[in-house]
């Protein structure tokens, strides 16, 4: 039961991952993008159909992470173009992509793909406990294991690191070193959609293996909701969506068998857990915010 | 500084503008309707229009409900060629629809169906404000009296899905059957009792494992719930949903085998696919339409919560065809149970009916009406789970 729950938890909690850790460098680069749960959705279309007319996931994957990029590129440059509100603009971005895919997707709302398998790691997917949770899942949940790491070293290791969070911080400093803070800041907006678009990806092509209009219910903002959540902190990312994860793993859990329990209750409980999270974390880390977004509640533009 | 005023300003105007459309659609919708009041009251209704129109809640084409009744429509467009048919998706279940259903009169319809459970209270008020237009509502009822413009009518769903129970109930290895389903409305309780009823009636020791999603369409949930049945040792899933094909997939790739529902979806379970439940509205719709055409609507018994079953006459709920894995012998045992079902004395709810808690339902030799099936609020024993409750 608890293994079948976290299980679920890391299965469910991938796309949302991988949404995250591409918030996390966008919002370090001084961007909140609301338009994420947009290109979720986009990406999660692109990859269908790409995959649908290849017969490969992969290069659905890859068709994800460009049309999730190009729709942040969209909210780029708008706020970082034409100085509009971040906020206003990440929500046209949303309700730009659920119409674009609502249109293009009709076509793709029952085609049949063959979707990424399950590939369980020889040796520690036969771990108990550990392994299924783990080692029996699909290429892109092994991906972001691998992923979540990385992006802390990127930002908090590395050169390039510096200058994302530069930019989120003190855009003037980085122009003082010859820089351009806007520039990092395009990239970052951009390297958000595009790992947006690879949790779209994840959810059409190996969770839910089917199209849907809206299919991505929320879990965009979700997203955005744990990177503040984790404090901008790629790697507590990772702890707050198999949270999420499991909490929506658990009421199926428990009704399968045939334990009762307060449905609405369960059904609010992802919610619950990630706003009483936030609340009672949001608080003694908010100093962790990087400056820059203070300016979002500001209507200042980013600069 | 500018930025910000040129923005609020801009906001205002909108503001402005979009009210301002708001009262004129809200006289022009006024106007009409006191205009369309006002007909004709010698004519019976429904007749002397040049349109028919349909709305329903989803896209066209989703695999399901929506797609189903929308084939229905088309059916009636076939069928009678002088009259146009509209047709409207995405028609949300609230005021929305009240306004789509006017503009359709405008048209020149004079019959209306109104294709979405959700749909009655909107198509009652188009009924009480168009006295000469016959509304037809999809799968509610209406309780008390029934307008005399105005009528419900479904199939008995759970009837196909009762014979599909028995396919299931005869398949399984694990006597674990699993039923993926949306919310706890009546027509949904009904199908996962008619489904376990059915099962039982060949394996007792059968028992429908249930896991809720409360949504229609979100395939990650889903996903999950699917994926929590079958590591409970569930080998047959089945479902109440609008979107079906994730389901379908993930019970297929973990070789389980599936019990279909709104549409035939075997190309999406070539070895597991057992059976299924799938709509077929055109000759209900046709006979419908011929009947308002005729100046008959009124007093007849579409004039009512009209309820067609094998019984009554030919059920717009049929069982789909049968996959590969389905024996002579299981096929044998659905054509008996179908007879006994379709006779004057049979039910896939003829007592006794027990619920899970142990209480008699139906006593024994009774049958139960479509009305009494369509208010069930119980599972039946032999289901496992509980129906949600705050």
């Amino acid at each position: 039961m608890i293994v079948d729950v976290l299980t679920g938890g890391v299965r469910g909690g991938t796309a949302i991952l991988y949404a995250a850790l591409g918030e996390t460098i966008a919002e370090r680069a001084g961007v909140i993008n609301l338009g994420t749960e947009g290109s979720m959705l986009t990406g999660a279309l692109a990859a269908y159909a790409v995959t649908a007319e290849t017969g490969s996931p992969w290069a659905g994957v890859v068709a994800g992470a460009a049309a999730g990029g190009l729709l942040a590129l969209v909210h780029a440059v708008m706020v970082l173009g034409r100085a509009a509100n971040q906020l206003a603009t990440g929500l046209v971005v949303l309700f730009l992509g659920l119409g674009l895919t609502s249109m293009f997707g009709a076509a793709y709302v029952g085609r049949a793909i063959s979707p990424f398998q399950p590939y369980p790691v020889p040796l520690l997917a036969d771990i108990p406990w550990l392994g299924p949770i783990f080692f029996q899942h699909d290429p892109l949940v092994y991906g972001s294991y691998l992923l979540a790491p990385a992006i802390w070293w990127l930002l908090y290791r590395s050169r390039v690191g510096l200058t994302i969070r530069g930019a989120g911080e003190r855009g003037e400093v980085l122009t003082a070193y010859g820089h351009s803070p806007q520039l990092v800041r395009y990239l970052a907006v951009v390297t958000g959609g595009l790992l947006a678009g690879v949790g779209g990806a994840h959810l059409s092509t190996a969770y839910a293996n089917a199209w849907f209009e809206g299919m991505t219910a929320g879990r965009g903002f979700i997203a955005v909701a744990l990177v503040i959540f984790a404090a901008w902190h790629p790697l507590r990312a990772v702890g707050g969506a198999y949270l999420f994860g499991a909490a929506l793993a658990l009421s199926p859990a428990l009704q399968a068998r045939g334990l009762g329990f307060n449905q609405f209750a369960l059904d609010a409980l992802p919610y619950l857990v990630t706003i009483a999270a936030l609340v009672l974390l949001g608080r003694r880390r908010s100093n962790a915010a990087p400056e820059g977004l203070s300016r979002v509640f500001e209507l200042t533009p980013a600069k | 500084m500018s930025i910000r005023r040129l923005s609020r300003r801009s906001v205002l105007a909108a503001t402005a503008a979009s009210t301002l459309a708001a009262v004129l659609l809200a006289g022009c919708a006024t106007n009409t309707t006191t205009a369309a009041s006002t007909g004709d009251a010698a004519e019976a209704p429904g007749t002397g229009g040049t349109a028919i129109g349909f709305i329903f809640v989803g896209p066209k084409d989703d695999y399901g409900y929506n797609q189903a009744a929308y084939a229905g429509s088309q059916a009636v467009a076939a069928a009678y060629p002088d009259l146009e048919v509209l047709t409207a998706e995405n028609v949300p279940e609230d005021d929305n629809a009240t306004r789509v259903m006017e503009s359709m009169i405008r048209k020149g319809a004079k019959i209306i169906f109104a294709t979405s459970y959700g749909h009655k209270d909107p198509a009652l008020k188009v009924a009480a404000a168009n006295p000469d237009v016959v509304v037809l509502q999809q799968g509610n009822l209406v309780d008390g009296d029934v307008p005399p413009n105005f009528g419900t009518y479904f199939g008995t769903v759970y009837e196909p899905v009762y014979l599909a129970g028995i396919v299931a109930g005869k398949t399984t290895k694990t006597n674990k059957l699993g039923y993926v389903y949306a919310f706890p409305i009546s027509q949904t309780l009904d199908n996962i009792n008619a489904f376990q009823l059915g099962a039982a009636s060949v394996n007792p020791d059968a028992k429908t494992y249930v896991v809720n999603t409360s949504s229609w369409c979100d395939p990650a949930k889903q996903a999950e719930a699917t994926s929590s049945l079958l590591s409970q040792g569930v080998d047959v899933i089945s479902q109440h949903q609008d979107c079906t094909a994730t389901i379908i997939r993930t019970t297929e790739a973990a070789g389980a085998y599936t019990v279909g529902y709104h549409a035939d979806a075997s190309e999406l379970a070539p070895t597991g696919w057992l059976t299924g439940s799938e709509w077929d509205w055109g000759p209900l719709y046709t006979k419908m339409v011929r009947t308002v055409l005729d100046g008959e609507f009124t007093g007849s018994e579409y004039n009512a919560n009209f309820r067609v079953g094998l019984k009554t006459g030919d059920n717009p709920f049929v069982q789909s065809a049968y996959g590969p894995a389905v024996d002579e012998e299981t096929k044998d045992l659905v054509e008996q149970a179908k007879a006994k079902i379709s006779a004057e004395d049979g039910s896939p709810f003829a007592g006794p009916v027990v619920d899970q808690a142990g209480t008699v339902r139906v006593p024994a030799d009774t049958i139960p009406d479509y009305q009494t099936i369509e208010s069930i609020d119980y599972f039946v024993d032999g289901v496992v789970g509980q129906i949600p409750s705050s």
